[in-house]
């Protein structure tokens, strides 16, 4: 290896040649299923798993004289996502068909937007530890998804499942404005995120609803044109896409450097060999044919019905991040975490809404992300329910109970979602609040080490420490800290 | 009662309807005929014992206020059927049997209609002469060895022999109006979107268009009644309410304004088609309309602009036959690729694989603006054309081919005089509006001649009316002798 990666060098990501540094270039095109009940152009159901091909009709399987009809629901989530990457809706836009042959692909082409797409440019703000980017989209178009071939069932032939066929999805192309891995990383999070606030894609990547091409190449630093790219095509997860940026870019700079070029080619990222490699040249790759669908008529879009979408758009995470550090007085770090999901949004606003704002937001980001994490679990899968997680705190604030008992209520409680308030009686572990109680034991504990109180006062400070320990002890930690504290300073005057 | 088979749709329609013959025994007259044939190869499945059963049935509980009251029809093989053989005339679809039915048969069946057999047609209706259908070539009623056109051209011969009381077809450049003009017969293309497309196999889903072939304008009016209607499983259907066009009909054209394009008058056109013509532009004038002269100037650009939107669409549409799903699939080919190319191979013939070649062609990366994008753009100043016309009169007289019936084997080999046979019909499917063939004389040969009218878009019922008129004056007798049936 040539090249050495200096990971974030005054936040730049960037590989260090022999011939200097050099800065790499990377677009998205991720492919999002839209949630819809049913197919981008016939009746179909869309739901995942379902046995093979049982959600398959006449038009998509592609039988003669079968026509499609474009499904509205899913024009609407199209918009509805534009509006979410602040982008400019197209009034008109078409359908377009892309010829070529394959055993999955029953109608021989796939219906997708080419010239005129239904979303034109926005963008996407990325959240970044060195601050905030902002990336553009280049475009949004609706497209069918195609089948699925099975090869591995049988040594001789190939199964093809229809019932992904059809499906609508949105293509959305990025800018070539992501600089790194990391910067891909946040920048398919927050579309994620953004897509699954608005509803219209759920964003699951072991199912493939959220799938991405990945197009890079590499420049030296200061240059201004962008050198040759290759596709890495349909990385399903984050952190492949990741490694498969990571060696395209050093292969690419290692090819310039040896005084060689970059081939524009298509290639496929192997996740056994963490290495990528040539699928398709330049010169092979396929002539698509595309042409206006005759089947279809342009999609006019009534600006009322734009309107009308904006008007009910959903609070999207920048704006909750804002109105979050404002109303209840988090960092911007804390903020992006409570608003990366709206699940987790909606559980700290309602844990909040009754009970501590600090104590919330620290037993949410802390104890329960812990407990989820080691679960594999999401926040709406968690035993332990906002309501009780306030419950939880209120405890802890009213003086019930300890911080230290509440850790042990939680454990209980993530196991079990059983209510803080009855685990904390059954088990006996309100905290003794009572000054009298607490002035008898602390008196017990002090006639007990009269050595230790002379000490004390010749100056050792440190035996007060000592003194608390006891008398939690004695009471088996139930006494209230802070009451222990007032009493054990006035007695020791 | 063999006689009943030369009936005219509109005069069994009315039998039936009076209760002076039953739907058993004309559909039995039609099984008869279709038995006696030998030589016209019209049929590719006959349905005579399911016809007679629905016959009966209809007999035993007659709905005799439906449009097509217990008539038997036998329809072009691109229509699907379902539980019947649909095979477009191509090997590719041989033993396919839909498990649906087309928007437009259906109607027919609501209407009291139903399936006598699938007729004979160029292999997806790519052909003007129906010698590309795999099931072989039709031979026109009119002389031995003659073709019917194409691509309709089993539902024309089956109809002008009297097999069928009244057919339909589909038209792309011509295929319901040349065939109609070759054998005598009426046929009307109408506007695109008046007609569902949904269950009719693909050839160019922007030019087709299924229509009517009749013995009579009036038969026509009738079942373009019966087939025309808005459907929601076609987003390039219009959206109107459904029209009595046989009711309308009326013969009363007086002060009506009729464009003769002088773009039509090509050159080597036979004196017979002038004459026709001629005669067709004075009977107009005696029913009391005004002939005046027009210009449609991009006519010329008509027939190569067609020969480069139809191929393209349809090397698109026909892209699903790649024997992964249904239909034909060669057994020869040792991986995906080779399976596809041996399929498409032999299941496809020449002329469909011409187009398919032309269609891929035209689209490719580097030709597309030269070609399909300038064709689209033609296309567009062609319809330009006939809307400027269209200020001035309410509809245009044109022949409707350049000749009479030809030889089988003649054109054959010769694609660019096969395709000249469209040249007049052509631009009526570029430009989405409608135009009708009605029989208007014979040449030499003593074979028909037809003459073409051509409408505003959605104006079928004024079409209609003209037709109407003029097929009065000119009362076109059809004088076949039944040589087919030894």
């Amino acid at each position: 290896m040539v090249g050495k990666i200096m990971n974030k060098q005054n936040g730049k990501y960037l590989i260090k040649g022999e011939k200097g540094n050099w800065e790499v270039i990377i677009g998205l095109e991720v492919h999002a299923q839209v949630i819809s009940k049913s197919k981008l152009f016939s009746g179909s159901s869309t739901k995942f798993g379902a046995e093979p091909n049982t959600q398959v009709s006449l038009v998509d399987s592609a039988f003669p004289g079968m026509l499609p009809v474009i499904n509205e629901y899913c024009v609407q989530q199209a918009i509805k996502t534009g509006l979410g990457l602040n982008a400019k809706i197209n009034h008109y836009s078409v359908f377009d068909r892309k010829n070529y042959f394959y055993a999955d692909l029953p109608q021989g082409y796939q219906i997708s937007q080419y010239k005129n797409p239904i979303v034109g440019e926005g963008n996407i703000t990325l959240d970044l530890p060195e601050g905030t980017k902002n990336v553009g989209i280049e475009r949004l178009h609706l497209e069918q998804d195609a089948g699925k071939s099975i090869h591995d069932i049988d040594p001789n032939n190939t199964y093809v499942d229809l019932n992904r066929s059809g499906v609508a999805l949105m293509e959305i192309v990025s800018k070539p404005d992501l600089r790194s891995p990391d910067e891909v990383n946040a920048y398919i999070k927050k579309l994620r995120s953004i897509m699954r606030y608005l509803g219209t894609c759920d964003g699951n990547m072991q199912e493939g609803s959220l799938r991405a091409d990945v197009n890079i190449s590499v420049r030296k630093v200061g240059d201004k044109k962008l050198g040759t790219r290759c596709e890495i095509k349909n990385v399903n997860s984050i952190k492949f896409m990741q490694m498969a940026i990571a060696y395209e870019a050093q292969r690419q700079v290692e090819l310039l450097e040896s005084g060689k070029s970059v081939d524009q080619e298509t290639r496929l990222f192997d996740t056994k060999k963490n290495e990528t490699r040539s699928m398709r040249s330049k010169e092979d790759a396929h002539d698509y044919r595309y042409f206006p669908d005759p089947d279809l008529l342009p999609l006019n879009l009534d600006k009322k019905l734009i309107e009308k979408i904006k008007k009910n758009l959903p609070e999207l995470p920048d704006q909750k991040k804002e109105r979050f550090i404002k109303n209840y007085a988090l960092n911007t770090y804390e903020a992006n975490v409570l608003v990366s999901e709206k699940e987790i949004s909606d559980y700290f606003e309602e844990v909040v809404e009754t009970s501590d704002i600090k104590l919330a937001k620290n037993w949410i980001m802390g104890d329960l992300f812990a407990s989820l994490n080691e679960k594999n679990i999401s926040i709406s899968q968690s035993p332990v329910t906002a309501k009780i997680m306030a419950q939880l705190i209120n405890s802890i604030s009213s003086g019930i109970i300890s911080g230290r008992t509440a850790k042990e209520v939680f454990e209980i409680m993530k196991e079990t979602g059983e209510e803080p308030n009855k685990i904390i009686e059954s088990k006996g572990l309100q905290q003794k609040s009572d000054p009298k109680e607490l002035e008898e034991i602390i008196d017990k504990i002090l006639n007990n080490n009269k050595d230790k109180v002379e000490q004390y006062k010749s100056g050792k400070d440190k035996l007060f420490g000592f003194f608390v320990g006891q008398v939690m002890k004695e009471s088996e930690g139930k006494a209230n800290p802070k009451l222990v504290n007032e009493i054990l300073i006035k007695k020791l005057k | 009662m063999t006689e009943l088979t030369k009936k005219s749709l509109t005069e069994i329609t009315n039998l039936i309807k009076k209760k002076e013959i039953k739907s058993e025994e004309l559909t039995e007259s039609f099984i008869r005929n279709i038995e006696k044939d030998k030589k016209l190869n019209s049929f590719i499945t006959k349905c005579s014992e399911s016809a007679l059963k629905k016959a009966k049935n209809f007999d035993k509980k007659p709905e005799l206020k439906k449009l097509l009251p217990g008539i038997p029809i036998a329809v072009k093989d691109l229509f699907c059927t379902n539980g019947v053989k649909t095979t477009a005339g191509s090997k590719m679809l041989e033993n396919f049997i839909p498990n649906y039915e087309s928007t437009i048969t259906n109607n027919l069946w609501n209407e009291g209609a139903f399936l006598l057999g699938k007729l004979n047609c160029d292999e997806y209706a790519m052909g003007s002469s129906n010698e590309t259908s795999y099931f072989g070539n039709v031979m026109n009623p009119i002389a031995k060895n003659t073709v019917p056109g194409g691509s309709s051209g089993g539902s024309a011969s089956a109809l002008a022999a009297n097999l069928t009381p009244t057919t339909i077809g589909t038209d792309t450049g011509g295929s319901i109006r040349q065939p109609a003009s070759f054998t005598g017969t009426v046929g009307l293309k109408p506007t695109y979107g008046l007609c569902s497309r949904w269950g009719i196999v693909a050839f160019a889903s922007s030019l087709d268009q299924a229509g009517p072939m009749t013995k009579s304008v009036e038969d026509c009016a009738l079942m373009l009644e019966a087939m025309a209607g808005f459907d929601e499983k076609d987003s390039t259907s219009i959206n109107k309410k459904k029209e009595n066009y046989s009711k309308n009909l009326s013969d009363k054209i007086k002060g009506l304004k009729i464009g003769i394009p002088k773009e039509y008058r090509v050159e080597n056109m036979p004196k017979e088609i002038d004459k026709l013509w001629e005669n067709g532009k004075k009977i107009l004038k005696e029913s009391g309309a005004e002939i005046i002269d027009i210009t449609l100037p991009n006519t010329k650009y008509a027939l190569p602009t067609y020969y480069i939107v139809a191929p393209a669409e349809a090397s698109s549409n026909l892209a699903r036959y790649d024997g992964v799903k249904y239909g034909f699939r060669s057994n020869r080919g040792n991986n995906l690729l080779e399976m596809y190319e041996n399929t498409r191979s032999e299941g496809f013939g020449d002329e469909v694989k011409r187009r398919i070649l032309i269609g891929t062609y035209v689209l490719s990366s580097g030709y597309y603006d030269a070609y399909y994008l300038k064709a689209q753009k033609v296309r567009y100043l062609i319809k330009n054309d006939f809307d400027q016309v269209f200020k001035k009169v309410d509809a245009i007289l044109t022949p409707s081919t350049p000749s009479s019936a030809f030889k089988i084997g003649e054109k054959k080999d010769d694609p660019i005089s096969m395709y000249l046979n469209d040249i007049f019909t052509v631009p009526v499917n570029l430009a989405g509006i409608p135009a009708i063939s009605i029989p208007a004389g014979t040449d030499n040969n003593n074979y028909p001649l037809g003459l073409q009218l051509i409408g505003k878009p959605l104006d079928e019922q004024k079409l209609l009316n003209i037709a109407f008129a003029a097929e009065k004056k000119i009362n076109f007798k059809q004088t076949l002798k039944k040589w087919w049936e030894k």
